[in-house]
C-alpha cells in the first residue's frame, strides 16, 4: 500500500515537472493604453512559441505599484518614470509602442472628424467654463457647422490612469489657465460639474458611447475599435489634424529618445505640419537585478520578438511602432542592464 | 451490537463497555473544542480586520482629524482628502434603495403568503429566491447596458417633468439626464435588495401560527387588517432582520455601484448627479495607491463603512428591544 502512495507520488511530481518546462508564462500590468497592441501580440507570440504573456490592463499607476511590489514580470505605463525614480526602484524602462491619445465626442449627427478644436477650447470644456456645445467658443472654430443646444458631459478616468498623464500634458502646454491651476498626472482634480469617471480606456469608451452630448479622451485604437466620433485637433503648427498613423509618425518623428534617462520624452505638442498634438509612447518598466531571471530573459525575448514581428499588428491597430533605430538603441543600452 | 448499561439496575460495568464510555467523552471534548475554536475563530477575524484598519488607517486620521469625516476634498495630487463625498454616496443610494425596496418586498411577501394561488406559490418563491442568488457584478452590466439607457430615456424626464417641478423638493430630481448617477446606483441597488428582503419576510410570515390568522379572518378581518395588526406584529423581529440584512448589502455593495454611479467626487444637490460611494472609491483607487496618506485615506473610508455597517445593526438591535418593550407594556 505505501509503496503504491510513493510511486504515484513519484509519477506525479515527475510529470508537472516535465510539463513546466514546456512552456514560461510571464506576467505584465499596466497602462490600458497599449493593451490592444500588447494582447495582439502576446496572441502571435504563443502561437509562435507556445510562450504565454498574461498582460492585465489595470491603469499606469497600477502598474507601477504593482512591477514595484514585484508580484509582476514588468509593468506598463504611458507616465514615465523619472531617472531618479528608476535608479531608486533599480530599474530600468524602456518605450515599447507609440500611440495617440484622441478626443471623443457623442453628438449624433457628427461625422469622425468633423467637429474641430483646439487645446484651449478642449482645456475650457474639461475646465468646466463652456458646458454646452452651442458656446460661441466652440462655433469660433468651427464656422459653419450648426451645433445643437445639447449639454456636456465631461468624462474622465476614474483610476490612476498614464492616458490623463499624457492628456493633461497636452492641455498644460496648450492652455496656461490649465497649467497654473491643474496640472498634470496619472489623477488630476477635474474641476468641471459634469464630470463623469471611467475605470480604464474601456470604461472611458463605454460611458462616452452612452450619455448624449459627452466628450472624453481615449487612446486611438479604442475610438477605432468602437467606432466613435474623433475631432480634430489644431496643433502647434496651426493646422487641423485628424488621428491616424500618419500624424502620430509626424510627432514621434523629431524624438530624441537619448535625452532623458529612462528615455522618458513627452510627445505632446510636438512641431510638424502633420502632428497630431496628443501623441505619446507607452513604456516597459523592468528590474535591473530581477528576482526570477528566467522570466525575465523571458519577458526581453517577447519584446525582441515584437519589435522584429508585431509591427504590422501594431500599424493594423494604429499604433506606431518604434523605428529600427531606437529597438537597437533599447536592445544595446537597455536590456544589456538587465542581469540574465 | 452491546447493549447499554443501565447504571440504576447496578450492572458491572464490562472493560468494552468502559473504553467505549471513555472514546465517547474523548469525542464531546474533542467536538466542544472544535467547535469553541471555530467560533472564536470568527472572533479573532473580526478583531484582526479591526486593528489593521485602524493601524492603515491611522496616518490619514491623525494628519485630518475629524475634519476628515466633513470634507468633500479629493486630491490625490495636493494629497489632501475628505470622506463626506462617499459618505455621502453611499448613505444616499442605500437609504433612496431602502425607500423603494421595503414597500416593493413587503406586497411581495404578502402577496406570496395570503393572496396567492397555490399554483403560483411556488414558481414565483423560487423566482425570487434566484433573484437573490445572481452575482452583483451581473446586476452591473444590467444596470449599465440596459437599465441606465432607459432609465435616461425615459424615466429621467419623467421625473424631472413631475417630481422635479416641486419648488423645493424639485432640485433633488433635476439635472441632465445620463443615465448614471446616485439615483440610478440607488434603483439598481433596490433591485438588487428586493429579494433578500422578500425572502426573509416571507420566511417569517409563513411561520405565524395559522390558529392566529383564521382567529382573525374569524371574527370578520380584513386581509389587510390580519397582515398588519397579526402577522406584522408577530414577526417584527424578523422582518427588521431582513430589512437590516437587505441595508447591510446595499451599503456594502461595489461593482454594481461602482458601473453607474459615475465615480464623481463632488456632492450635488441632484440625485440624477454623478457621484461617489465608499466602495466605489476604494474599487477605483485602492489597486493604485502608494502607501502614504492617500493609502491610508481610502483604509480611513473602509474603517468609516465598518463603523456604518456597526452603528446600523446596533439601531436594528435597539429598535427591536424598543418594539419588543412596547408590545411587553401593551399586553
Amino acid at each position: 500500500m505505501r509503496t503504491k502512495i510513493a510511486k504515484i507520488f513519484l509519477l506525479g511530481a515527475l510529470a508537472s515537472a516535465t510539463v513546466s518546462s514546456f512552456a514560461i508564462d510571464i506576467t505584465g500590468a499596466g497602462a490600458s493604453f497599449p493593451a490592444p497592441v500588447y494582447s495582439k501580440w502576446a496572441e502571435a507570440y504563443q502561437k509562435q512559441t507556445g510562450n504565454k504573456v498574461n498582460y492585465a490592463s489595470i491603469g499606469s499607476s497600477g502598474g507601477i505599484k504593482q512591477i514595484r511590489e514585484k508580484t509582476v514580470d514588468f509593468g506598463a505605463t504611458d507616465a514615465p518614470l523619472k531617472g531618479d525614480a528608476l535608479d531608486k526602484d533599480g530599474m530600468v524602462q524602456f518605450p515599447a509602442i507609440i500611440g495617440g491619445v484622441v478626443a471623443v465626442v457623442n453628438l449624433p449627427g457628427f461625422k469622425p472628424g468633423e467637429l474641430k478644436l483646439d487645446g484651449e477650447t478642449l482645456a475650457n470644456i474639461f475646465n468646466g467654463d463652456i458646458n454646452n456645445w452651442n458656446a460661441a467658443q466652440i462655433a469660433a472654430v468651427n464656422p459653419g457647422k450648426k451645433l445643437p443646444d445639447q449639454a456636456i458631459t465631461v468624462v474622465t478616468r476614474s483610476d490612476g490612469s498614464g492616458t490623463t498623464a499624457v492628456f493633461t500634458d497636452y492641455l498644460t502646454k496648450a492652455n496656461k489657465r490649465w497649467a497654473d491651476s491643474i496640472g498634470s498626472g496619472a489623477i488630476v482634480k477635474w474641476p468641471a460639474l459634469s464630470t463623469v469617471g471611467g475605470k480604464g480606456n474601456e470604461g472611458v469608451s463605454a460611458n462616452v458611447s452612452r450619455v448624449k452630448g459627452s466628450i472624453g479622451y481615449v487612446e486611438y485604437a479604442y475610438a477605432k475599435l468602437n467606432k466613435m466620433t474623433t475631432l480634430q485637433l489644431k496643433n502647434l503648427d496651426g493646422k487641423f489634424v485628424s488621428p491616424s498613423l500618419d500624424s502620430f509618425k509626424a510627432a514621434a518623428a523629431g524624438a530624441n529618445w537619448s535625452s532623458t534617462p529612462g528615455m522618458g520624452i513627452s510627445m505632446t505638442n510636438q512641431p510638424g505640419a502633420n502632428s497630431w498634438p496628443i501623441a505619446a509612447a507607452s513604456f516597459i518598466l523592468m528590474y535591473k537585478d530581477p528576482a526570477n531571471k528566467e522570466k525575465s530573459s523571458e519577458a526581453i525575448k517577447f519584446f525582441e520578438w515584437a519589435f522584429k514581428n508585431g509591427a504590422s499588428t501594431a500599424v493594423e491597430l494604429e499604433y506606431v511602432p518604434l523605428p529600427a533605430n531606437v529597438t537597437d538603441y533599447i536592445a544595446k543600452n537597455v536590456w544589456s542592464n538587465i542581469a540574465k | 451490537m452491546k447493549s447499554s448499561p443501565d447504571a440504576s439496575k447496578g450492572i458491572k460495568l464490562t472493560a468494552e463497555v468502559a473504553k467505549m464510555m471513555k472514546f465517547q467523552r474523548f469525542q464531546d471534548y474533542f467536538f466542544h473544542k472544535i467547535t469553541l475554536f471555530f467560533a472564536s475563530l470568527v472572533l479573532v477575524i473580526l478583531a484582526g480586520i479591526l486593528i489593521s484598519l485602524v493601524i492603515n488607517a491611522w496616518p490619514a486620521l491623525r494628519e485630518f482629524g475629524p475634519g476628515f469625516f466633513f470634507s468633500t476634498e479629493w486630491d490625490v495630487v495636493g494629497e489632501k482628502f475628505g470622506g463626506l463625498t462617499a459618505i455621502y454616496g453611499t448613505l444616499i443610494t442605500s437609504i433612496l434603495a431602502l425607500i423603494i425596496a421595503i414597500p416593493v418586498s413587503f406586497g411581495i411577501a404578502v402577496f406570496l403568503t395570503e393572496i396567492c394561488p397555490n399554483w403560483l406559490k411556488r414558481p414565483l418563491g423560487t423566482a425570487v429566491e434566484l433573484l437573490a442568488a445572481v452575482p452583483s457584478i451581473i446586476y452591473g452590466m444590467f444596470g449599465l447596458f440596459v437599465f441606465a439607457p432607459i432609465f435616461s430615456s425615459h424615466i429621467q424626464p419623467f421625473l424631472t417633468d413631475t417630481v422635479g417641478q416641486i419648488p423645493f423638493l424639485g432640485v433633488l430630481f433635476r439635472g441632465p439626464a445620463n443615465g448614471i448617477g446616485l439615483l440610478c446606483a440607488a434603483l439598481i441597488l433596490a433591485f438588487m435588495v428586493i429579494p433578500f428582503i422578500t425572502s426573509v419576510m416571507r420566511d417569517v410570515f409563513e411561520i405565524v401560527p395559522p390558529v392566529l390568522k383564521e382567529s382573525a379572518y374569524g371574527i370578520g378581518c380584513t386581509t389587510w387588517e390580519v397582515v398588519t395588526r397579526i402577522v406584522l406584529p408577530y414577526t417584527r423581529a424578523g422582518v427588521v432582520g431582513g430589512v437590516m440584512l437587505g441595508l447591510g448589502r446595499a451599503l456594502g455593495e461595489t461593482m454594481a455601484v461602482t458601473f453607474v454611479i459615475g465615480n464623481a467626487h463632488r456632492i450635488t444637490p441632484s440625485f440624477f448627479a454623478p457621484g461617489s460611494s465608499i466602495a466605489s472609491t476604494l474599487a477605483n483607487e485602492f489597486g493604485e495607491a502608494e502607501p502614504g496618506l492617500h493609502y491610508s485615506s481610502l483604509f480611513a473610508l473602509g474603517l468609516t463603512l465598518f463603523i456604518i455597517t456597526f452603528i446600523v445593526l446596533a439601531l436594528a438591535k435597539w429598535m427591536l428591544a424598543n418594539m419588543e418593550r412596547a408590545q411587553g407594556t401593551k399586553n
